[in-house]
């Protein structure tokens, strides 16, 4: 019986044989095990009826909204909504100065400098969406110069998108190319932009497809991996999550080293959020329960999560007058 | 031939146009007066509360916006539906108040003219109740009543249809939308009631019903920064309806005491008024 495609990964050097052709790196995905679909859904769904209340919930709430990328990627955003994001994003309850601040703001490129500026020394990043977001149909050039664009403007995360088309007709290597060079666009001029590398499961059609995507780029040198752009659906379902997280997981027993997850799009009540946290407790364990390891993309969740902690704060149901508009 | 197997029923709540159990999964016996059983309703939680008020502000900004003249034909309808179930409300009545049939047909009867009546009151509310002021300067000046928001009513606990209906018409005419905790002993004309709203032209989420405990409902619904007034009719214990009246000024709500048992009267327009908020406009003449 040959060796398990994860054990190869585990030799040195290993990295470099399995993409060093098409033909290797295809044998390698391929060689991937498959996932068990049913096993993956009843999986996420046993774990997403956990109840969790009282101070493991107020514990949560704070979690979930320090994991936050908040996130606004329409066309029609003004410099004035980016700015009063910002501001949500370093005070997201004006009342009550002990809720923590929210791990990013994520924009569009363009207001990456204005986010900055809003944003100063408070700690909490900026994401940009680069690479022709969200469809990701330019040529390399293109995708490599809007990176560019958005790392010179101070972008602590870049979040990508890879080019689905070229995944699903089986290019992984022009994938794997693509996402390597993106990185070293980040990497430029001693800038130390994170990578986050979104799979858009949601046109993966398989979970098969995921785990290879997962695996794609993270061989890649992605330093996250996000579900979905959010502008299709669906997008972050609990059994992508849970697909996702155990290649995150079978790849640090692998190389020991760890790669954060952002489920992004669809996610926006409290006990959504709960679902995931409960989902990375159970898969990859506590060393993952950190904004450095596990993000949430979302914009309408965090008011949600504000809601439910005044309600835990007060002993009675609160109302959308008493948050931000967004 | 065989004897029918009897039917036991046990109803839902009615919410956002749906009707779910209740997410506690509890239900308790409703009887008649004598104790019969008469059938199972699901007994509300503080969640099912908070559920029907994030259903009715939902609703809210959409029936406030609809034409009087299309909110009066609306209710209008539900009479007509009403009417069609004449019957089951006039046995419902009769088993739940104890009245003798011919009663209770006469209190069925007295309740659906009651809804039309404030269904034609929709859109004679502006005028009867706004107007233009005299103002010493260049100047329009108007005064526009405007719909209160989300209601929380306590529906009257002895007289199930009649009491139902003459504070729940009132609440709604005029573009409010309402969380209703039916009669905690007698449910069954309620519950009929939102099975023909379901099926008349009321969008989903302008009324909720809720049935169960008067005690353990109300507590959250004062206290809901999201409900804008709460019509107490229904709640018969004073000290309850002081920590109520206590709860709801922490966002200064409408409240609405209970002030009448007489159902029979003719109602006036003091109820229609309780929930509305004026809006006073001035405009330059000339301009």
């Amino acid at each position: 019986m040959s060796p398990s495609p994860v054990a190869l990964i585990a030799e040195p050097g290993a990295v470099g044989d399995v993409t060093r052709s098409d033909a290797a790196l295809r044998r390698f995905l391929h060689g991937l095990p498959g996932v068990d679909q049913v096993g993956a859904d009843a999986r996420a769904a046993a774990l997403s009826t956990r109840s969790i209340k009282t101070t493991a919930k107020a514990f949560a709430i704070d979690l979930a909204i320090s994991m936050i990328d908040l996130t606004t990627l329409e066309g029609s955003d003004t410099p004035g909504k980016v700015r009063s994001l910002c501001a949500k994003a370093r005070r997201p309850d004006p009342h009550d100065p002990s809720v923590p601040m929210t791990a990013a703001v994520c924009v569009y490129n363009d207001l990456v400098g204005l986010a900055k500026d809003a944003l100063g020394d408070s700690g909490v990043k900026v994401a940009a969406v680069a690479t022709a977001f969200p469809s990701g149909r330019a040529s390399l050039a293109v995708k490599l110069a809007d990176t560019r664009d958005a790392v010179v403007q101070g972008a602590d995360e870049i979040d990508m998108v890879i080019d689905r088309g070229a995944f699903l007709s089986g290019r992984y290597l022009e994938i794997f190319e693509e996402i390597a060079a993106v990185k070293q666009v980040c990497q430029e001029d001693g800038a130390t932009a994170h990578l986050k590398v979104i799979l858009e499961t949601g046109e993966l059609q398989t979970y098969d497809s995921v785990r290879r995507a997962s695996w794609l780029a993270m061989l890649a040198g992605a330093d996250f991996i996000k579900t979905s752009t959010g502008k299709i659906s669906p997008a972050a379902t609990l059994p992508v999550t849970l697909v996702m997280l155990e290649a995150c997981r079978d790849w640090f027993d692998a190389t020991g080293h760890r790669i954060g997850m952002k489920p992004a799009g669809g996610i926006r009540t409290t006990k959504d959020a709960m679902k995931f946290l409960v989902l990375v407790n159970e898969t990859v364990g506590t060393e993952w329960l950190t904004p450095d390891l596990f993000r949430i993309g979302a914009s309408s969740l965090l008011n949600d999560l504000l809601l439910q902690r005044q309600k835990m704060a007060t002993g009675r149901y609160s109302g959308p007058d008493y948050v931000t508009v967004d | 031939m065989a004897s029918r197997l009897e039917v036991r029923k046990t109803y839902k709540l009615y919410i956002g146009g749906a009707f779910p159990r209740s997410e506690s999964g509890r239900t308790y016996e409703v009887t008649d007066l004598k104790g019969r059983f008469l059938a199972n309703a699901a007994l509300a939680s503080r969640k099912d509360a908070r559920d029907a008020v994030v259903a009715a502000r939902k609703a809210q900004p959409g029936w406030a916006g609809a034409t009087a003249y299309n909110r009066g034909q609306v209710l209008y309808r539900v009479a007509e539906v009403m009417e069609g179930r004449r019957a089951q409300f006039v046995d419902e009545v009769s088993r739940a108040e104890g009245h003798p049939s011919r009663r209770a047909e006469s209190v069925v009867e007295a309740a659906i003219d009651r809804w039309v009546w404030y269904a034609g009151w929709a859109d004679k509310i502006a005028q009867t109740l706004g107007g233009t002021n005299p103002v010493a300067g260049p100047y329009f000046n108007f005064s526009i009543p405007e719909p209160t928001g989300v209601v929380a009513v306590v529906a009257p606990q002895e007289s199930s249809l009649l009491g139902l209906v003459s504070v729940l018409a009132p609440v709604i005419v005029s573009g409010n939308t309402a969380v209703v905790l039916a009669s905690e002993l007698r449910p069954l004309a309620a519950i009929s009631l939102s099975e023909v709203l379901a099926t008349s032209d009321l969008p989903g989420g302008v009324i909720n019903l809720l049935t169960g405990h008067v005690a353990e409902v109300t507590p959250w619904l004062a206290a809901h920064m999201d409900v804008n007034a709460i019509d107490l009719a229904g709640v018969d214990d004073r000290a309850l309806r002081t920590q109520l009246e206590i709860a709801a000024a922490d966002n200064v709500k409408r409240v609405r005491r209970p002030d009448t048992d007489d159902w029979t009267a003719d109602p006036g327009l003091a109820r229609i008024r309780s929930f509305l908020e004026t809006k006073t406009v001035w405009h330059p003449i000339g301009v």
